[in-house]
């Protein structure tokens, strides 16, 4: 699974990115996660507001952070 | 494996049909509290702590002890409501509905969505991209950056809690005026020109909307996240605020700053506008500075145009901005705003 945090750099962008990688090492699933910041590649998602996270190129969380039993829903499914 | 999945299903379900209950339950507790506050702040400081009567002290503990749970409690209700109101306002949302708008209206409705569509300076970017992309127009975008900051609904719970709602509503009218004209101008001088040049190249994606997806109980679930988040950041700052107030209340004399800037000092307004601008504070840092501010003499215009040009206009945004937009272009933007917001100042203080 390929798991992306979009973000430049905000409080929320570096929660996501910390929260994310503790859920996928807790129920140890098999990612890799990077953190993009880069403005241009982030808009080629079409997300408007930050932190997104992007699993296997889809866009499934965009501006918000979600709570670690939601994002090890989102990872496990 | 199978009676292990259909017995978490049935906890599930037990869970389910009561969690309606709670916000209902929570909202009548806060009714009986929020009603009972003087006289509990009453009985504390007369009866309990027996303090003498009318003594400059007691008076500041008692507005003290009353303002505090009451703007708190304030602060709570309407953060949930704004959290809900919040989930059905995304910024796709907010764009699809600014497309193909001429410039008046386009301007009125990105200033009214820019304070239910959720932002913060750190999406400023995004944001900004994602909106000249789709095509609408530059002064309409600004409309929505001026809107979004400016009018904070921190701002608005607490000038409602320390002034009423006759102060809260101007402070919310006149952003909107401020936010709709300065736009509309930023449009009229076509400076589309010192938009950085890359922002017209960028092909961003389209994600398909998800909300159709989104149920009541999750809406019910962002307004206690929108309450965690907020109300968690802001609660220091609003006992210090209120103490500030306080003490200022009891101790400082009544016409202590009007001299300085008073109504009939006329620089009051544009002096306070040029202290405010490169000076940051999030909204509740700033409401007791107001709150002292008018207290001692300040009229309500100056110290309104001093709170919007701190909240509304900001250095590390226009850092942020600096990416996507020409010093030319930046500059403009913050003098068309002060601007507005003097004008806005020196017509408050000649009403009241």
């Amino acid at each position: 699974m390929e798991i992306k945090i979009l973000g430049p750099g905000c409080s929320k962008c570096k929660t996501l990115d910390k929260l994310t990688r503790e859920v996928v090492e807790k129920n140890g699933i098999n990612a890799t996660i990077t953190k993009v910041e880069d403005i241009m590649e982030i808009m080629k998602y079409g997300v408007m507001s930050t932190p997104a996270l992007v699993v296997d190129e889809k866009v499934v969380v965009k501006g918000r952070v979600p709570s670690s039993d939601e994002l090890k829903q989102l990872l496990t499914k | 494996m199978n009676t292990d999945m259909v017995s978490r299903n049935i906890s599930n379900m037990n869970l389910k049909s009561y969690k309606w209950l709670i916000p209902i339950i929570l909202l009548g507790l806060w009714v009986l509290i929020y009603f009972n506050l003087q006289p509990v702040t009453n009985w504390f400081i007369d009866d309990v702590i027996k303090l003498p009567l009318g003594k400059r002290l007691t008076e500041t503990l008692r507005f003290f002890i009353f303002e505090v749970p009451k703007v708190l409690l304030l602060l709570i209700l309407i953060i949930f409501g704004v959290g809900i109101i919040r989930s059905f306002f995304t910024p796709e949302r907010t764009r699809k509905a600014l497309e193909g708008k001429s410039l008046f209206t386009g301007n009125v409705m990105a200033s009214m969505l820019g304070i239910v569509t959720p932002f913060c300076s750190c999406s400023a970017i995004p944001l900004f991209l994602g909106f000249v992309e789709s095509g609408i127009p530059l002064g309409v975008t600004f409309s929505f950056l001026i809107a979004a900051p400016m009018i904070n609904e921190v701002a608005v719970i607490l000038l409602f809690g320390m002034f009423g709602w006759k102060v809260a509503a101007i402070y919310v009218g006149t952003g909107l005026v401020i936010a709709i004209t300065a736009g509309w101008v930023i449009g009229k001088l076509k400076l589309e020109k010192y938009v950085e040049s890359w922002v017209y190249e960028i092909k961003t994606g389209h994600v398909d909307d998800q909300d159709a997806k989104i149920k009541f109980s999750d809406r019910i679930q962002s307004g206690y996240t929108a309450v965690k988040e907020i109300v968690g950041k802001v609660w220091i700052y609003i006992i210090i605020g209120i103490a500030v107030g306080a003490a200022a209340h009891g101790y400082v004399p009544e016409q202590f700053m009007a001299n300085l800037m008073g109504k009939s000092v006329w620089y009051s307004v544009p002096l306070s506008v040029l202290i405010g601008v490169p000076l940051y504070s999030n909204a509740a840092g700033i409401i007791p500075i107001v709150s002292v501010l008018i207290e001692k003499g300040v009229p309500l215009g100056t110290a309104l145009a001093f709170m919007m040009s701190v909240i509304g206009l900001s250095l590390p945004e226009m850092i942020i901005l600096r990416k996507v937009l020409k010093m030319r272009l930046i500059f403009t933007f913050i003098g068309v705003v002060s601007l507005g917001i003097v004008f806005v100042g020196y017509i408050f203080n000649l009403i009241y």
